[in-house]
């Protein structure tokens, strides 16, 4: 093991300046329920460590808009507190909320979770879901990213060296809107996805579905955004039909691989499931907004 | 003995505070890792990542040279072994194996088979060192799976390796180590007046003990040559002695002091990292402390057996059992020793069938070496059983339980192997569920009930225990069985309950191997029979000397003295007219009537009585996804007689929670170059609390006349139906029949998309 510094900047500026300096033997640290874990198992060996817990923002969440900015370090407990967030966007906040335990809940990010870029990331399909947008912070100044855009592969982001996300930000939830997640593991607690499905949509008045995104995790390298799912739902009203569409769309898209967790059989199988079950359950709450 | 049918206990049967509780949870108690000595060395083992490889040379030079190390050992430097097998059958061992299997020699057998191992004055050191040693490996074909690898083309372990138990001895080289057969009656002819056979082939998934303690010890070899070691075990004598034999030592020369240990479930009771570290130790001349992580603990200590059973049953419409033919293949790990005996013996041993057959195999494979596991073999032969007679009720439209209740054994119902059932218990386990409400309540859609039964043999065997009376009235207990289950607790009871003094007057301990009698291990379900055994019997002899010293200050005969509620007192009035004297006030004088109160007992105990269990599962199995969910799970099990209730529930528990997850999820995954891909518990699936119902218990009491309390044993057969009365309660809910293990939701998934209906 090499010397190990750790840093805690108090700014932005400071962090990107440092990231600047280590020439990629540097690590964010945000909750370090990954980066600890991976270091411990001797699977990265970083020269710096950056704290980012101390720059202002990193852990707060604001209303800006009508939607909210979330500090990339915000840990998931602070999230659930929150009954206003809680309240406009449940799948964020429940997907956000089924990473890890209790002890877990207290540490772990947003930020950590997306460019830790597990394929099986809980809170991921969730944001891809609700449109939400990063900031990107790093030497060339600052850029929106969506975050489907972030993971390009497993353990691998389009973050540029030096560069490091900032907060999260969810738009406004416009009117009959709702969104929700939903996982499979065999267990019911400390597990990884085998599967796991984030849909919002907009049903208007009539109860014709006018607006949907369907995000799909552990089904391929990165997490998935899939048009052909939301194209099922568009324009239905969840009946039997458009379900039975969506979930095939949902399987069509999956490119699993056959592993511990699961066949690929198996996840294709229950993507569709998945999405069906959590595309009601966004109806549901789009209709009681 | 009388005192079996008595009921009017103070303290058996109640649920006084355990003696070791407040250590536990305030983090005081010491386990294998947490202990230390001035100049403690780290050792680390280095492992083939090999499944199956030759070992050409190691050369551990540039390690050796590496300042900070201080002893680099290989399996050249332990002594050769004789191989050959030792022991009844059902346990017997061979050195030649053992050594091979702490330390590979001319091959590497498994992934993670230890190859060498160093010490130095840190683990990072020790760890670059590890890295430093060269090993020139020849990589050979491995084999994973039972059924391949028993095929005549399987790349074999042992090149000279012929099957024991068969006549003409064969001459061709195989991987099956053994082959066993148990017969009673006429199989065929029993087949042949059946109304309905059924044949059936089950396969199970090797599975870890997953104990959250991994193995750890600290060894100390002295210039003298006397060693000394602390390690977590289920039996600190077997540890001395296995030690000892693997490196050549007197049993005197090695003392063995027993940390409190973070769960066994078998997979304690034998040696892995103790030799290594006293070898290292001596080579050194100082202490070495190795612990394994977690990674470690799955691929090189023992799982249990994977299994491939083919179990033919043949039954009469009244329900009749009238034969019943089993074949099990059990995988041994890399060297021979697979608890097969144990599951021929087992498997249809809760039934009087007239006609019974069961041949075993036991097979090596690139595995690591099992170890047992909570009634080892028996649980996977009760899957294949107790699913074929689930099958076989529905067929003939009986109640499972009247089916079972129809051919339950009874005392003196011949069994495989020799021997007639010589005890009561099955019986009252299964009127127990049947007469549950859960056996009636109502199941909505997708869920499903199942029921299914187990048998154990149960333990006896050598234990050894000392109690002395403090001079302020005080007790002290002594025995050699490491805790595990809180037998402290109920070795405290026994022995209050003879003195008939309250429980807080008593403490009991575990004490080193140089301090009390041979103990033989905490497993077998033996401890509260056979070391309870020894308690009561040293209690005994104390009780006697208490009489001896009130008649001695009473100047009568001790005859004329009995010991009624803790006192000493005249047995008639004819002895003349004395006050009652306490065990406190005999305490106080012990100094002016012959010296310290004390004494040791050590017993060989016979006449354990075997263990029954009947659960009840109800379970929910989603369509969709294939996943199920446990709702209620009910065990009867007989205990003889409770000691501690709280503890042999917590036993009944605990072997429902680890056949859940045998059943469920739990398995040992390999990749196709033989190399474990789930070593670590977030792939290796074992339940958690939120995945569980309060697991519900009816302890039934058909006492054991051979034990002072009546005690049977109550550790392991808890296990033994309940991966089967999870399978039979899937098939209820879904109509689909598993006959392999687990039953994750991709499988489940898979058997649900079949058509048709199964029972
Ligand atoms: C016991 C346990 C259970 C878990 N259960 C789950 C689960 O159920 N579902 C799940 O999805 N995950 C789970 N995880 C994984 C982990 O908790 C989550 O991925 C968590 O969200 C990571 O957040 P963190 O703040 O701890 O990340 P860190 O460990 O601090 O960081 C993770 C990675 O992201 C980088 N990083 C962090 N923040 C930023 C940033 N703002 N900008 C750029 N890079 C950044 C780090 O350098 C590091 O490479 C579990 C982990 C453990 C230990």
């Amino acid at each position: 093991m090499s010397s190990l510094q750790y840093a805690t900047p108090a700014s932005v500026q400071e962090a990107v300046a440092l990231l600047a300096k280590a020439e990629g033997k540097a690590r964010i640290l945000a909750g370090g329920t990954d980066l600890l874990v991976q270091m411990r198992a001797g699977m990265v060996d970083p020269a710096l460590i950056v704290d980012i817990k101390k720059i202002p923002g990193l852990r707060t969440v604001t209303r800006e808009g009508g939607g909210y900015r979330i500090g990339a370090a915000v840990a998931g407990a602070e999230l659930s507190d929150r009954a206003d967030i809680s309240k406009d966007w449940p799948g964020v906040v429940e997907a956000f909320d089924l990473i890890g335990s209790t002890q877990i809940q207290g540490r772990a990010s947003l930020g950590g979770n997306l460019c830790n870029a597990s394929p099986a990331a809980d809170s991921v399909p969730a944001l891809v879901a609700a449109g939400a947008k990063a900031t990107v912070a790093g030497p060339g100044g600052t850029r929106i990213v969506p975050v489907e855009e972030i993971p390009t592969g497993p353990g691998r982001t389009s973050l540029k060296p030096g560069e490091f996300i900032v907060d999260f930000v969810l738009p406004a939830k416009a009117a009959g809107t709702g969104d929700a997640y939903l996982r499979l593991i065999p267990r019911t607690e400390m597990d990884i996805a085998v599967v796991g499905v984030g849909v919002c949509l907009t049903l208007d008045a009539a109860g014709v579905c006018t607006a949907a995104r369907v995000a799909l995790g552990a089904v391929a390298p990165t997490v998935l955004l899939v048009p052909d799912a939301a194209k099922a739902l568009v324009g239905s009203r969840l009946d039997e039909a458009a379900l039975q569409k969506l979930d095939a769309a949902a399987q069509a898209a999956c490119r699993p691989i056959n592993d511990k967790r699961g066949t690929i059989a198996y996840r294709t199988k229950v993507a569709g499931v998945l999405a069906r079950r959590a595309a009601l359950i966004a109806a549901d709450r789009a209709r009681t907004n | 003995m009388a005192e079996a049918l008595r009921k009017d206990f103070k303290i058996i049967g109640t649920r006084p505070v355990r003696p070791d509780g407040i250590p536990k949870v305030t983090g005081t108690a010491k386990f294998g890792a947490d202990f230390s000595l001035p100049g403690t060395l780290f050792g680390k083992i280095l492992r083939s990542p090999h499944a199956h490889a030759r070992i050409r040379k190691i050369d551990t030079s540039k390690a050796a040279a590496l300042p900070g190390v201080k002893a680099v050992i290989t399996g050249a430097d332990f002594p050769e072994q004789k191989n050959e097998f030792i022991g009844p059958e059902r346990t017997a061992v061979n050195f030649w194996y053992m050594t091979r299997n702490i330390m590979a020699r001319e091959k590497a057998l498994y992934e993670g088979h230890a190859v060498a191992a160093v010490a130095a004055s840190s683990p990072e050191i020790a760890e670059k060192a590890a890295r430093l040693i060269e090993i020139d490996y020849e990589v050979l074909p491995h084999v994973i799976d039972v059924d391949a690898a028993m095929a005549p083309d399987a790349p074999l372990l042992f090149e000279d390796m012929t099957t024991r138990g068969v006549e003409p001895a064969p001459t061709r080289p195989t991987n099956v180590s053994k082959r066993l057969e148990f017969k009673l009656g006429d199989v065929e002819k029993g087949f042949a007046d059946a109304d309905i056979v059924l044949e059936k082939t089950y396969k199970t998934e090797a599975v870890h003990q997953g104990y959250i303690e991994t193995h750890a010890c600290l060894a100390r070899y002295d210039a003298d040559g006397q060693g000394e070691l602390w390690s977590s075990s289920q039996g600190h004598f077997v540890v001395r002695n296995l030690t000892a034999k693997l490196l050549g030592m007197r049993l005197n020369d090695l003392k063995v002091n027993p940390a409190e240990i973070g769960g066994g479930f078998g997979g304690k009771t034998v040696v892995y990292l103790e030799p290594v570290a006293m070898l290292l130790s001596k080579k050194a001349g100082h202490p070495v402390r190795l612990a394994m992580t977690r990674a470690e603990v799955f691929k090189a200590s023992g799982p249990t057996s994977g299994a491939s059973i083919t179990l033919k049953i043949g039954i009469k419409k009244d329900g009749t059992i009238i034969a019943g033919d089993a074949a099990l293949r059990y995988q041994a790990g890399a060297v021979p020793g697979s608890p097969v005996m144990n599951g021929c013996l087992c498997i249809f041993a809760c039934y009087a069938i007239p006609n019974q057959r069961a041949i075993g195999y036991d097979v090596v494979s690139n595995r690591p070496k099992v170890a047992a596991y909570r009634a080892p073999g028996s649980g996977i032969a009760a899957f294949a059983v107790e699913s074929t007679l689930d099958i076989l009720a529905k067929q003939i439209g009986m109640d499972p339980i009247e089916l079972r209740l129809k051919n339950a054994t009874r005392i003196g119902a011949p069994m495989l192997g020799g021997g007639k059932m010589s005890h009561e218990g099955f019986v009252q386990t299964l009127q127990a569920i049947r007469n549950h409400p859960a056996y009636s309540a109502p199941l909505g859609p997708n869920q499903g009930r199942g029921v299914a039964s187990g048998y154990w043999f149960n333990g006896g065997g050598e234990s050894g225990a000392s109690v002395y009376v403090n001079a302020d009235g005080t007790v002290v207990v002594s025995t050699g069985s490491p805790d595990i289950g809180g037998s402290r607790a109920s070795m405290a009871m026994m022995a209050a309950e003879t003195l008939g003094i309250p429980y807080d007057q008593v403490r009991a301990g575990v004490s080193d191997t140089t301090t009390v009698a041979y103990t033989h291990l905490t497993a077998g379900s033996r401890v509260t029979f056979a070391t309870g055994l020894a308690v009561v019997g040293a209690t005994n002899k104390v009780i006697e000397d208490l009489r001896a010293r009130a008649a001695k200050i009473w100047g009568v005969d001790i005859e004329a003295v009995d010991w009624v509620d803790g006192c000493a007192k005249p047995s008639s009035s004819n002895v003349g007219k004395f006050e009652a004297l306490t065990l406190k006030q005999l305490a106080a004088q012990a100094s002016a009537t012959g010296g310290p109160i004390g004494a040791a007992h050590a017993v060989n105990a016979a006449k354990q009585a075997p263990g029954f269990s009947t659960q009840l599962c109800d379970i929910e199995v989603d369509p969709e996804t294939g996943r199920a969910t446990v709702l209620r799970f009910v065990v009867a099990q007989d205990a003889g007689r409770a000691i501690h209730r709280s503890y042999v529930e917590g036993q009944m528990q605990g072997g429902a929670v680890q056949g859940i997850g045998w059943a469920l999820n739990e398995e040992y995954i390999y990749d196709e170059k033989g190399r474990l891909a789930n070593a670590g518990f977030l792939d290796y699936r074992m339940p958690v609390a939120s995945d569980l119902p309060m697991i519900e218990t009816v302890v039934v009491e058909v006492p054991n006349n051979d034990h002072p309390f009546g005690v049977k044993g109550v550790g392991e057969v808890n296990i033994v139906p309940t991966m089967a009365a999870v399978a039979n309660a899937i098939t209820a809910a879904t109509g689909k029949r598993m006959s392999a293990l687990p039953m994750s939701p991709p499988r489940l998934l898979e058997a649900l998309g079949r058509p048709g209906k199964e029972v």
